[in-house]
C-alpha cells in the first residue's frame, strides 16, 4: 500500500474514515512515523474513534476466541462419516 | 499376512493409519473448514476430498508430522485453492459489496465524517471483561457470519492463521490495496453489526 499523500494527511485531522482506517492498519501492519502522529491529533480530538478503537481491540480479541470454537460443536451426519470410511478403507486397499 | 494386511502394515509403520481418519480427523477437519468458508456442504466436501487426497500421496507423509497437521495442511491447501478458483467470483462479489455497502453507508463520503446512524457509541463492556461475556460473543459470531466469504477469509487468515498480508495477497490473488480496504470494511462492519444487535 503506498504511503498516504501530503494532502490525505492534511485530511486526517477532519476525517474519520482515514483515522479509522490508520487503526486498522496500525493494528496489524506498521503505519509511518507522520501517520503515528497524524492519527494521535485525531484521536486526541475525536471521542468517537477513540471509541472505535477500543472497540477495534476487543473485537479481534474475541474474533480470534469465537474463531478458536467457531463450528466446534458442528459435526458430521454419522451415516456420511460411515459412508467416508468405507470409502476410504476401499482406496487404501486398491492402492 | 494377505497382501492388503501388508500395505496396512507398511502404511502404519510410517504412523499413518486411514482405518482411524474418520474417528478420529472427520469432525475436527469439518470444523476447520466451516470455520474458514462458512458453508457446511463445501466443508464437508473439503473433509472427504482431504483423505482421498491423503491416500493418494501418502508417500510423502513425513513421520516428523502428525496425521493431524498433515492432514490438516492439506485441507488447507484446498480451502486456498477454493479462493483462488472462486477469485474472479469474489471479485464480482467485492464489486457488488462495494457498490452495495459502500463507504457512504458508515461515513459521509464528501469529508469522512461518522454518519450519525453509524457512529460508534460505548457498548459499555469495553472495560469489563467483555472477552468472558458468552452473549457478546455469539453476537459476533453472528456478524461474522454475515460477512462476504472473501472479507470473512481475509479475517480469519489475518487473525486466526496469523498470516503475513503478503501471503493472503498472494494466495487469495487480491492486491495489497483492496486487502487494506476489506479489513478496514470488515472491521467497520462487525462494529457496526455489534452495536446494533448488543446496545
Amino acid at each position: 500500500m503506498k504511503e498516504l499523500s501530503e494532502a490525505d494527511l492534511k485530511k486526517i485531522a477532519y476525517d474519520c474514515s482515514k483515522a479509522t482506517f490508520l487503526i486498522e492498519k496500525e493494528q496489524i501492519g506498521k503505519i509511518t512515523l507522520r501517520e503515528k502522529i497524524e492519527l494521535k491529533l485525531h484521536l486526541a480530538g475525536c471521542s468517537i474513534c477513540r471509541i472505535f478503537m477500543v472497540q477495534s481491540r476487543l473485537i479481534n480479541q474475541m474474533a480470534r476466541k469465537v474463531f478458536s470454537s467457531y463450528g466446534k460443536d458442528l459435526k458430521l451426519d454419522e451415516n456420511f462419516k460411515k459412508q467416508l470410511q468405507r470409502q476410504i478403507d476401499h482406496h487404501a486397499d486398491k492402492n | 499376512m494377505q497382501p492388503e494386511d501388508l500395505r496396512i502394515e507398511k502404511m502404519k509403520s510410517k504412523g499413518l493409519d486411514p482405518q482411524n481418519w474418520v474417528i478420529k480427523y472427520a469432525d475436527y477437519l469439518y470444523s476447520y473448514a466451516f470455520s474458514r468458508i462458512n458453508d457446511q456442504d463445501l466443508a464437508r466436501d473439503l473433509v472427504q476430498e482431504t483423505f482421498l487426497a491423503a491416500l493418494e500421496r501418502k508417500e510423502r507423509f513425513e513421520a516428523r508430522s502428525t496425521e493431524k497437521t498433515w492432514l490438516t495442511s492439506i485441507l488447507r491447501n484446498k480451502i486456498v485453492d477454493i479462493y483462488r478458483s472462486k477469485s474472479t467470483g469474489f471479485t464480482r462479489e467485492l464489486n457488488a459489496i462495494e457498490t452495495e455497502v459502500s463507504e457512504t453507508d458508515f461515513f459521509d463520503h464528501s469529508n469522512g465524517h461518522w454518519n450519525d446512524q453509524h457512529a460508534p457509541e460505548e457498548f459499555g463492556i469495553e472495560y469489563v471483561d467483555a472477552l468472558e461475556n458468552n452473549e457478546f460473543r455469539i453476537i459476533l459470531q453472528a456478524c461474522m457470519s454475515k460477512l462476504p466469504a472473501l472479507w470473512l477469509s481475509v479475517f480469519s487468515m489475518k487473525h486466526l492463521d496469523e498470516q503475513t498480508t503478503e501471503m493472503i495477497c498472494r494466495e487469495l490473488q487480491i492486491t495489497s490495496s483492496n486487502f487494506w480496504v476489506i479489513i478496514h470494511r470488515t472491521k467497520v462492519n462487525l462494529r457496526s453489526c455489534l452495536q446494533k444487535n448488543w446496545i
